[in-house]
């Protein structure tokens, strides 16, 4: 049986953790706004990208010239993944989903007797993923000195990829991220990247013969193809950031109301056990009287 | 009252303008061009350059820096790779620009070099016509 100074001691520090998680859910909740409103802005760029690239996509498919981008290499032997996760934790599961999903893929590639090639990008998917494939981890993208996600840093992630492909290092890359349902709702979810996929335009697929391109389609197609991963990227790390900061906040309500409820349980206890602290004392008094 | 069209501006972070307007100068990959309402249908790349759009009741200027230019009868859609008001643009940013172009033709493979050169110079360009020095480091 704890003391009553024991007692006391656990209730202010859960009551401190609580006040820590309160804030921190609070944080949380501003955050994701922001990072919502950066997602919502970021839509209209990406959804008229994805339209027009479909367009070109379809009219170029199947021709000798197609870009290697876009038609791929022919080959699906060596198999990039770029696995983003946060920089922080506490937030719940947020990053072994993300983890878990890659891992699986991982398996299951490995298992086809693929060669797999890792690049993470946030800390946390690189710590939980280094213990079984350090060997494969082929880069780290370090986020923690990025304040906000803006264009340039997907950008560069885009380029490091490119790069890659263009030096022949692999064959097809994808992305995996968490999409952003809501609050309590974060999808993992992995995207192809490279070769380049898009939803062709519904309907008519001759859509993209309709325009006039200046330059040649394929001089645009060459143009663009870059821009589109980094579009891809990019909507990917804003997913991300919202889905980092909604798991946060629920995970943080959930440990302060956890809190609230231990408080609750541990004052009780408190409570009890100096009841039976006085009327032990009583009962000491009354009997030391009865005796005399 | 003249004929309007939709136009949109937009950039990876955030959307830049959304309004009717009569007539669009944009700076294309192969040379400039204006876009008017029933144009017909175009896809363009662009070149770094300042984009200027006329409607009913003015003309406003923006940077671009790349990126794709679709035109149709009904109207523009600009998607910037990197797009500012020219009210916006400060000397650093102009700086900053030029000084990445700069680099970037550096290291320039010699297949691409003219590219890059091309991109520099136009970088160049876009900063003394919007009345900013554009400091250039010598190619």
């Amino acid at each position: 049986m704890p003391s009553l100074k024991d007692l006391k001691n656990r209730i202010s520090s859960v009551k401190s953790t609580r006040k820590i998680t309160k804030a921190m859910q609070m944080v949380a909740a501003a955050k994701l706004r922001r990072a919502q409103e950066a997602a919502e802005s970021a839509r209209p760029y990406a959804e008229r990208m994805e339209s027009v690239m479909g367009g070109l996509a379809a009219s170029v498919a199947g021709s000798q010239s197609a870009p290697k981008l876009l038609s791929g290499t022919g080959s699906d032997q060596v198999q990039l993944l770029v696995v983003m996760t946060a920089e922080r934790g506490l937030c719940g599961a947020f990053n072994s989903s993300i983890v878990r999903l890659a891992r699986t893929k991982i398996e299951e590639l490995k298992a086809a007797g693929k060669t797999v090639k890792i690049i993470t990008v946030g800390k946390k998917g690189r710590e939980q993923l280094r213990r079984d494939y350090a060997d494969l981890m082929i880069h780290h993208v370090d986020l923690s000195e990025v304040k906000r996600i803006g264009y340039d840093v997907a950008q560069d992630i885009a380029r490091d990829v490119l790069n890659r492909f263009d030096a022949g290092e692999f064959d097809v890359a994808t992305i995996f991220f968490s999409k952003f349902r809501s609050v309590i709702s974060q999808i993992p979810t992995a995207q192809q990247v490279v070769p380049a996929s898009f939803d062709a335009p519904e309907g008519d697929v001759d859509g993209g013969n309709l325009y006039e391109y200046e330059p040649s389609e394929e001089g645009i197609l060459a143009d663009l193809l870059p821009r589109g991963v980094a579009t891809q990227i990019f909507t990917a790390l804003l997913e991300n950031g919202a889905s980092e900061q909604g798991a946060r906040m629920s995970a943080m309500d959930n440990a302060t109301r956890n809190a609230g409820d231990m408080i609750d349980k541990l004052t009780i206890e408190y409570n009890r056990s100096r009841q039976a602290v006085i009327t032990n004392e009583l009962i000491e008094i009354i009997s030391g009287a009865e005796a005399l | 009252m003249a004929e309007t069209m939709q136009f949109d501006l937009v950039s990876p972070e955030r959307k830049l303008a959304s309004v009717q307007a009569t007539e669009v100068r944009i700076p294309g990959a192969d040379g400039d061009l204006t876009a008017m309402p029933n144009h017909a249908p175009m896809i363009t790349t662009l070149r770094p350059g300042v984009l200027e759009v006329v409607t009913t009741d003015g003309s406003s200027r923006y940077i671009v820096t790349g990126g794709f230019a679709e035109i149709s009868a009904e109207g523009t859609s600009v998607l910037a790779e990197r797009s500012h008001p020219v009210e916006e643009v400060t000397q650093e940013m102009v700086d900053e620009m030029v000084a990445a172009a700069h680099a970037a033709h550096k290291e320039a493979h010699p297949d691409v070099a003219d590219t890059a050169a091309k991109l520099l110079a136009d970088m160049v360009a876009m900063g003394t016509h919007i009345g900013l020095d554009p400091n250039v480091p010598s190619i």
